[in-house]
């Protein structure tokens, strides 16, 4: 039996003082993706044909290192917050949702540190 | 979970058809959902035809016909019958609006009227707003201020006055937080666009003096940021107010407060 007011549910917790930067860096991401991702297929499809030696070699070069960083940086950050808004708002039970929150930050730090390592050992062991 | 799917016991069966009214040459069906606490029966839709020539033009005019000269059990609100207290809201033909205001001429076809999605029915086309109200409670909707009442109005300029234009004539008819995917899967937690219009209606009023409390009480992945600008609020305003337009700018002022 539920006594408590509708007052009282509805205030919950009250608020978590929280979500401005989720939604911040939600947007800076993908203001952020708009020329990294046109520059990434632009860029492999100017590279057609090319072969194994000459796509090392531009990856390795620094201007393109760096740019492949902050294209898997932006794009891992941003699908985190994505995704993370998506099990917020279907999953609602609580163990589920903690254990699906907590593979989610788990796989999409582990899949950008595996892709920035790649492109920086291209580019520090040539 | 979210929900896709109905419980058994909420699943739609096929209700009566009420005879044709004789003689009518202008006839109508209105297809309504019906469902009592009283039984242990699943809800079912009900078929009524109704004589246009001789009922007024909007479909609250039709219930009402239907609720006196047919089926008295028939159950909804109303009251003004001139889109001003939102008592009539429920789903006409698909959308969210208000029986009183709706033309039956705009209605192609059988006229299908269902209770406001996703909330608890408590009979017929009567839906249970108990939490809708609370949260309305919750954001505090009253002028809230620490310099001492003046002896005379609270001022305003014209200019600040035009900001609450588009907010005020909000009547709180639930049309668009129940046409909320966002508040259908979170409306425990998710404040909603009719609470969350209401709420900026007092951050946006610069009589009062509580606009940082306010929106710190917004400030929250769930009361807010729930909202993913899926407009379905302001497709479905019977008012035509822009409940999304409201949320954009509470978020707006919360990253303007930071930077």
């Amino acid at each position: 039996m539920n006594l408590r007011t509708p007052l009282s549910q509805v205030r919950g917790l009250g608020s978590a003082k929280e979500g401005v930067s989720h939604w911040w860096w939600q947007r800076l991401t993908a203001v952020a993706l708009v020329p990294l991702t046109l520059w990434f297929v632009i860029s492999v499809i100017a590279h057609m044909g090319a072969d194994y030696e000459a796509m090392r070699a531009w990856v390795g070069s620094p201007s393109v290192a760096v740019t492949m960083v902050l294209l898997i940086a932006a794009t891992f950050y941003h699908l985190k917050l994505g995704a993370q808004v998506v099990i917020e708002d279907y999953v609602h039970h609580g163990a589920t949702k903690l254990v699906a929150l907590v593979l989610l930050n788990f796989a999409t730090v582990v899949l950008a540190v595996i892709g920035i390592y790649s492109v920086l050992s291209i580019a520090f062991r040539g | 979970m979210a929900e896709f799917t109905l419980p058994k016991n909420s699943k739609i069966k096929a209700g009566k058809s009420w005879p044709r009214p004789s003689g009518a040459k202008n006839v109508k069906a209105f297809k309504i959902y019906r469902w009592s606490p009283d039984d242990e029966e699943n809800p079912r839709v009900d078929t009524y035809e109704v004589d246009l020539d001789a009922c007024g033009p909007m479909v609250l005019d039709a219930l009402i016909k239907i609720k006196n000269e047919t089926d008295a059990t028939l159950t909804f609100r109303r009251s003004c019958r001139e889109g001003i207290c939102g008592s009539c809201a429920m789903n006409i033909d698909g959308t969210n609006t208000l029986a009183c205001t709706k033309p039956i001429e705009d209605v192609g076809g059988d006229v299908k009227i269902y209770p406001l999605p996703h909330m608890p029915v408590v009979k017929d086309l009567v839906p249970d707003l108990t939490t809708f109200y609370a949260q309305y409670a919750s954001i505090k909707p009253w002028m809230e201020t620490q310099t001492p009442p003046p002896d005379r109005e609270r001022l305003q300029s014209p200019e600040d006055r035009e900001k609450l234009d588009g907010l005020y004539e909000c009547i709180l008819c639930a049309c668009c937080s129940t046409s909320c995917p966002s508040y259908w899967w979170n409306g425990e937690r998710f404040l909603g666009p009719a609470i969350l219009l209401q709420a900026y209606r007092w951050i946006a009023d610069t009589r009062d003096e509580a606009t940082g409390d306010r929106l710190d009480a917004l400030e929250d992945p769930f009361k807010l940021y729930r909202c993913h600008t899926i407009m379905n609020c302001a497709k479905t305003c019977p008012k035509s107010l822009n409940p999304a337009r409201a949320i954009a700018e509470i978020k707006k002022l919360m990253v303007e407060r930071r930077l």
